[in-house]
């Protein structure tokens, strides 16, 4: 059986109170909702906090709300309720993303939050303590080396959330709360292109909360590529967000990639071929030719990094589409 | 005594026989009351974890457990010096250690075992071991076992580090091809997978103060793990009890003795507490003994209608560090080529190397499902080529029933003409085939497996199955059988076949199995045996009973016993019915005329008329068929293919419970289509050859989401040697998947993939490659050269061959040969 | 007669709490870091919930809290002291098999039985809120659930079949689910 380190747990019930709990308890805590991320790395001594926090007794981190047009998601909100939220209607791409995360029943237990947040991945690092070892650890943990790139002097783990890409597209804001007070930033902001260091997020600063400002006239649409219709993360995840103001012509667009990054990768090229032009065969083409170019998959997901590669346009090309017959 | 039985019935008069009654066991299954191995908690029971080697080829040159050792909570840490004999299940392979003392081969090779009071501090422990390894060359490869004879990994190996070679032939292939007027050649690549089952293989041992050893086991072999006890532990077998627990599947992953139950054994012995072991899912990888890596070579010559004249068949397996059933895993790849269709003249090479990853073994199919993938591919591609349609191309050609093929094996029944009747009927094949739109497509594949292997894996001449009955006064009737029931139901055939027979309810039945000290040898559930074999035991034993019992009921009833039936749990005249006796009272009048009413019962299988070397693989009582048209989706922008559904016909023989039969052939298409489009064992060749993912995330088992819909007919031909003529269905419903899942992708693209799994990116290349005019195919362009033995020749039995081996023509000798 | 020396191990301090497994309240003494999993099988002796990978990555683990599938593999047991839970063992009333148990049992769709309580509770958990569920809704529901043996054709028709009758209609498996075609 594969079981967690020692460790402590604690319930705080308000914000401030699980900050301090954090500061006061120093590097060796970590704040904890679902686990479906954490207690994995966990029990493979990816991390071994001595400490935890579980987030899911705060009302603030609770709510699910829409708030001036704004939809407001607590943190610790579970992916089922985002799915079957009626104030989160207005915003279909969000139940379509996180329906394809993991599983239904683990969709019961991982949070919007734990997903903005997850761990980067890498098929050299999620692995057990004993499989690590035999190849002498990596960077990312006990190791020095980057075994997806020897020669590179960064980690190359990941971005493998399916909520990011389409938080970003949807230019959504994110609250966090640390011991030195309250802050709003873009959800875009959250994210550095590394594979340990990928968040800016401070940690012992809390993830309230998520805004996803109005859709307005504009669609978003996500698309996952994965082995299987379950379990499975995402080896390449396509957020498309495109607003047209009454007439043909695409007032404003974003294309952000998942999973052929440490980070989402928001491109701007793809979104520039689309602003003022119609959505139509032409324009999707060439954004979904733009899209292609800097994505650069490595050998450290399920299926080849070639055939990864390839499917950015065709994906991109896809989402556009949806967008583009969705009425 | 034979497989008749009294009174005969007709199948629609069976009771119990074919009716889908539910099994014996559902209830407490479904209660989550089964014990499986990791449910056994026993007072002072300590937990076990093993060290394993971290390297793929390596010298052990010290290890130091003393810390590991003063870890408070720690009872005792053993090594290889601790478990110094070998074993292996077959006896040309003991080349496994419960710990291995100064070479690994492959990382995971267990190393030290620790018993400690709970399973962290077990863990703790292992950390605190260190061992000193001196690396070794990497054999990486089949081509690398090819190019580098040195450093061995076995000094046993048949050249250098290829484990085993094998050179066939029945009948003058080279001829054979010569007077076709078509010779097709292919080759094929069949990537490894693995069983996952979905239990972790757990082991508890007990050493009790009476020196009497008890293992409790998810083990599909508690015959064989008893031997191996006995000879790494030297304790009389006497002196040891295997009890295989209900396995939480098994698929072939559970049948060889493993080293944690070894271990498991020798640290109870040593501390006098009883031990548990349950692997991790990680570990379940690394204990393996799955499907084999094979590259395969196929010439296959044809006339112009379509009618084969020789096959020349070559397979290339990557086996591991160790040998496993890796000998018999290498005929076996080269033996049901010619159950299915007529095949004049065959040659078979095969070669089997050593390797530096986690041994491959018997996986459902065990050796075969990769050839018939060749051939199945290989056929499509004649008819296509001939432009004869693909079901009128096998069905022009069917091996006949009760016949002998070419290398000797003896056909019983044969239905697969109905099976394939069927699902091109369900398909609406003729009207579909070829006829699809673009990205959408019906392939047709066949298949056979046996039902039992003829021969057993150690050479004895005792049954292969053995059942005991006892009958209570009360009329309870107890079936005693060495059988294990890994989920596929054998516990319950065992009750339906005695409860038909002795016409009682086999819900009122006692069922005890895979006990070695309670329950006579079955030899485990493999190669499909056990309805087959167990079943015949059974008969025989209830045969008995009813022996008993009609002579004391015909005298108090006054009516000729011949006239006696049993239905009903009664005993009564057939004439007039209302003149009988309970069971129990049946059974009560026996026991006063002639003491405890019990009985035994056994089976070995029939004699095969091949008498070659090498003939001990592929002879069995009985040959199932199946025939599978796959329907699938391709899309061409990713290669992704989704497959709808799949129509398949398996010749049951009889089915003994036709919802059992109908739950194993489900079940093989799942484990099929899992193979055909994602299972694969994967390795980083240029990273130590480590497991590439050993995980259930990234091993890919098919969901709810990825299977497909499946309409099922079963077709009963029953067999002279099945109990009630029942065949397999186990095993072969899975081998004629993956070959049609590639027929309909060629069908849907125009593309070959010529290597399992079809996943996304090698359809995409072939589809890319096709649009660039280049070959559209995917898959293998050379295979190794290997050092051949000399041919063994044996005639088949239309040149008047005899069995035996015999120079070949044109090389003829004075001797006569043999 | 030399006396063994003590080991004492030392251990991380355990807590106590209730756990409200069946309808009955466990009062249960344990490490803090032991998952649900790990308290109800080690502690409670409630070995009906099985594990298949620890990891989250196959759905064996299946319980409810409060109706809800979770995986307790995944699951801090600290986390779920004094919320009602269901495992495998309480779904029989007394001795009458749940309409779920009993359809699995009539379609063999436990074949090894390692999965099945973990589908069974998700199975339960979908049909307290869907009485009629489609093909569909059971993929939505149980593709986390992941059965090597059956090819999960006999998963769904059990869970119909019960469906059926816990609507209250007489329903009877098709034949062809126990035949073929």
């Amino acid at each position: 059986m594969m079981r967690l380190p020692p460790c402590q747990a604690y319930f705080p019930v308000s914000v401030e109170e699980a900050v301090r709990l954090r500061v006061d308890l120093g590097s060796d805590a970590a704040y904890v909702a679902g686990g479906t991320d954490l207690y994995p790395n966990m029990k493979r001594r990816q991390q071994t906090p001595a400490h935890l926090i579980d987030i899911r007794r705060i009302p603030e981190l609770l709510e699910l709300e829409v708030h001036d047009d704004s939809l407001v998601i607590g943190a610790g909100v579970t992916l089922t309720r985002l799915i079957r939220s009626e104030a989160a209607g207005a915003w279909p791409v969000l139940a379509q993303a996180a329906a394809t995360i993991s599983t239904p029943v683990l969709q019961n237990m991982g949070t919007v939050g734990g997903n903005l947040l997850l761990d980067t991945r890498c098929n050299y690092y999620d692995q057990s303590y004993e499989w690590r070892k035999a190849i002498d650890f990596c960077m990312k943990k006990d190791g020095a080396i980057c075994w997806v790139a020897p020669s590179s002097p960064r980690c190359w783990a990941v971005q493998s959330s399916d909520l990011v890409p389409v938080m970003v597209a949807l230019d959504a804001e994110v609250t966090l709360v640390g011991p030195d007070g309250r802050r709003t930033v873009p959800a875009r902001t959250l994210y550095h292109n590394d594979g340990i260091e990928f968040l800016t997020k401070r940690p012992d600063e809390l993830l309230v909360s998520i805004r996803v400002p109005p859709m307005g006239n504009a669609r978003a649409v996500y698309r996952k590529v994965r082995r299987r219709g379950s379990f499975d993360f995402p080896v390449l995840g396509v957020a498309a967000w495109v607003r047209r103001n009454g007439g043909e012509a695409v007032a404003d667009a974003r294309v952000v990639l998942g999973a052929v990054g440490s980070h989402p990768i928001e491109n701007a090229a793809a979104a520039e071929s689309l602003i003022g032009r119609p959505l139509d065969e032409d324009s999707i083409e060439a954004a979904a030719r733009a899209a292609a170019k800097p994505a650069k998959p490595l050998d450290n997901t399920d299926f080849t990094i070639g055939w990864r590669k390839d499917m950015v346009a065709v994906y991109v090309r896809r989402a556009l589409e949806d967008i583009r017959t969705g009425g | 005594m034979g497989t008749e039985h009294l009174a005969t019935p007709t199948a629609d008069s069976y009771a119990v026989i074919g009716k889908p009654l539910p099994k014996v066991d559902a209830a407490a299954k479904c209660l989550g009351r089964t014990k499986f191995a990791d449910d056994i908690v026993l007072p002072r029971m300590l937990h076990a974890k093993i060290l394993r080697s971290p390297h793929p080829h390596a010298r052990i040159t010290a290890i130091d457990t003393s810390r590991a050792e003063a870890l408070d909570g720690v009872k005792v840490v053993i090594t290889g010096a601790d478990l110094p004999n070998s074993f292996g299940i077959l006896p040309v392979s003991q080349d496994e250690h419960a710990l291995e003392g100064d070479h690994v081969r492959f990382i995971g090779d267990p190393v030290v075992a620790v018993a400690a009071i709970d399973e962290d501090t077990a863990v703790e422990a292992l950390d605190l071991v260190s061992v000193t390894y001196q690396e070794l060359d990497v054999i990486a490869s089949i081509d690398d076992a090819v190019a580098k004879p040195e450093p061995q990994l076995h000094d046993y190996a048949d050249d250098g580090n290829l484990h085993k070679l094998v050179h066939l032939e029945f009948g003058e292939v080279d001829r054979a091809l010569e007077q076709a007027d078509h010779l097709q050649e292919d080759l094929f690549f069949y990537e490894g997978n693995t069983h996952l089952p979905m239990e972790q293989h757990a082991t508890v041992a007990e050493y009790g103060g009476n020196g009497r050893l008890t293992v409790w086991s998810s083990s599909q072999t508690p015959h064989y793990v008893h031997r191996a006890l006995e000879k790494v532990l030297e304790l009389p077998r006497a002196r040891i009890r295997v009890v295989a627990m209900p396995n939480g599947g098994g698929f072939g992953g559970k049948s060889d003795p493993f080293a944690h139950e070894i271990v498991v054994a020798k640290l109870a012995m040593l501390t006098g507490r009883p031990v548990k072991i349950c692997l991790t899912r990680e570990e379940v990888f690394y204990c393996h003994r799955g499907r084999h890596p094979v590259l395969m070579k196929v010439r296959t010559g044809v006339k112009a209608d379509g009618s084969i004249t020789g096959m020349d068949f070559e397979s290339y397996l990557d086996g591991g560090a160790y040998g496993s059933y890796g000998v018999a895993s290498t005929y076996y790849t080269g033996a049901l080529q010619t159950v299915t269709y007529e095949v004049p003249a065959y040659r078979f090479k095969g070669a089997r190397a050593f390797t530096n990853k986690p041994p491959c073994g018997p996986k459902r199919g065990h050796g075969t499902p990769q050839p018939r993938f060749a051939v199945e591919v290989t056929l499509d591609k004649i008819a296509e080529r001939l432009s004869i349609d693909p079901a009128q191309l096998r069905l022009q050609q069917l091996q006949p029933a009760d016949s002998v093929t070419a290398n000797w094996l003896k056909i019983g029944s044969m239905g697969l003409g109905a099976c394939i009747a069927k699902v091109t009927e369900g398909s609406d094949w003729s009207n579909r085939f070829r006829k699809l739109p673009y990205g959408r497509g019906l392939g047709l594949a066949c298949s056979s497996y046996i039902t039992g292997a003829g021969l057993p894996i150690y050479w004895n001449a005792m049954p292969h199955s053995g059942v005991q009955l006892k009958c209570d006064r009360g009329g309870g009737v107890t079936v005693f059988c060495g059988s294990t029931d890994i989920g596929q139901g054998s516990d319950s055939i065992l009750a339906y076949i005695v409860a038909e027979i002795l016409g009682v309810d086999p819900m009122e039945m006692a069922v005890v199995t895979a006990d070695t000290d309670l329950t006579p040898v079955d030899l485990g559930s493999y190669s499909s045996r056990v309805t087959l074999m167990t079943g015949q035991a059974a008969i025989q034993a209830a045969e008995r009973i009813r022996a008993r019992l009609l002579g004391p009921v015909a005298e108090k009833l006054d009516v000729p016993a011949e006239r006696l039936e049993f239905s009903g749990s009664r005993v009564f005249d057939q004439t007039d019915p209302e003149r009988g006796v309970t069971f129990g009272e049946a059974v009560a009048l026996a026991e006063a005329a002639g003491g405890t009413v019990g009985s035994v019962g056994s089976y070995t299988p029939p004699r095969s008329p091949g008498r070659y070397r090498g003939a001990g693989v592929g002879p069995s009582p009985a040959y199932s068929y199946s025939a599978c048209v796959a329907e699938v989706e391709v899309d061409p922008d990713s290669g992704i293919v989704v497959v709808p559904r799949v129509w398949i016909g398996h010749d049951i023989g009889r089915s003994i419970n036709s919802s059992l039969v109908m739950g194993q052939v489900e079940g093989g298409v799942y484990m099929g289509l899992g193979e055909a489009l994602m299972e694969e064992m994967a390795y980083r060749p240029n990273r130590n050859v480590v497991h590439k993912w050993p995980s259930m995330l990234e091993y890919k088992s098919p969901t709810m989401h990825e299977m497909c819909d499946v309409t099922t007919y079963l077709i009963e031909d029953p067999d002279a040697n099945g109990p009630f003529g029942a065949k397999e269905a186990g095993q072969g419903p899975l081998l004629p998947v993956m070959p049609a899942v590639a027929n309909a992708i060629y069908d849907a693209v125009g593309v070959r993939i010529d290597e399992v799994p079809m996943s996304p990116p090698k359809v995409h290349k072939a589809i890319k490659d096709k649009a660039r005019g280049k070959a559209p195919r995917f898959g293998p362009s050379s295979v190794p050269s290997v050092p051949w033995p000399e041919v063994t020749y044996v005639p088949p039995p239309w040149e008047g061959g005899d069995g035996k081996a015999h120079p070949r023509p044109g090389l003829e000798t004075r001797g006569e040969g043999g | 007669m030399p006396v063994e020396p003590v080991q004492i191990k030392k251990r991380p301090g355990k807590v106590r709490g209730t756990f409200l497994v069946n309808g009955e309240a466990h009062d249960v003494t344990y490490a803090p870091h032991k998952t649900l999993l790990e308290v109800l099988r080690e502690e409670l002796a409630l070995t009906g919930t099985k594990h298949g990978c620890e990891l989250g990555e196959c759905g064996t683990c299946t319980i409810l809290i409060e109706g809800e599938p979770i995986l307790s593999c995944l699951a801090l047991a600290q986390a779920y002291q004094d919320v009602p839970m269901e495992t495998v063992e309480g779904m029989a009333q007394e001795s009458n098999l749940h309409p779920l148990q009993a359809a699995f049992v009539e379609m063999g769709a436990a074949q090894c039985g390692y999965c099945t309580p973990g589908v069974l509770l998700a199975a339960k958990a979908l049909l307290a809120e869907s009485a009629a569920p489609t093909r569909q809704d059971i993929k939505d529901a149980l593709a986390g659930n992941l059965c090597r043996c059956t090819g999960y054709i006999k998963i769904y028709e059990a869970i119909e079949l019960a469906a059926a009758r816990m609507r209250g209609d007489e329903a009877e498996p098709a034949r062809e689910a126990f035949y073929g075609y």
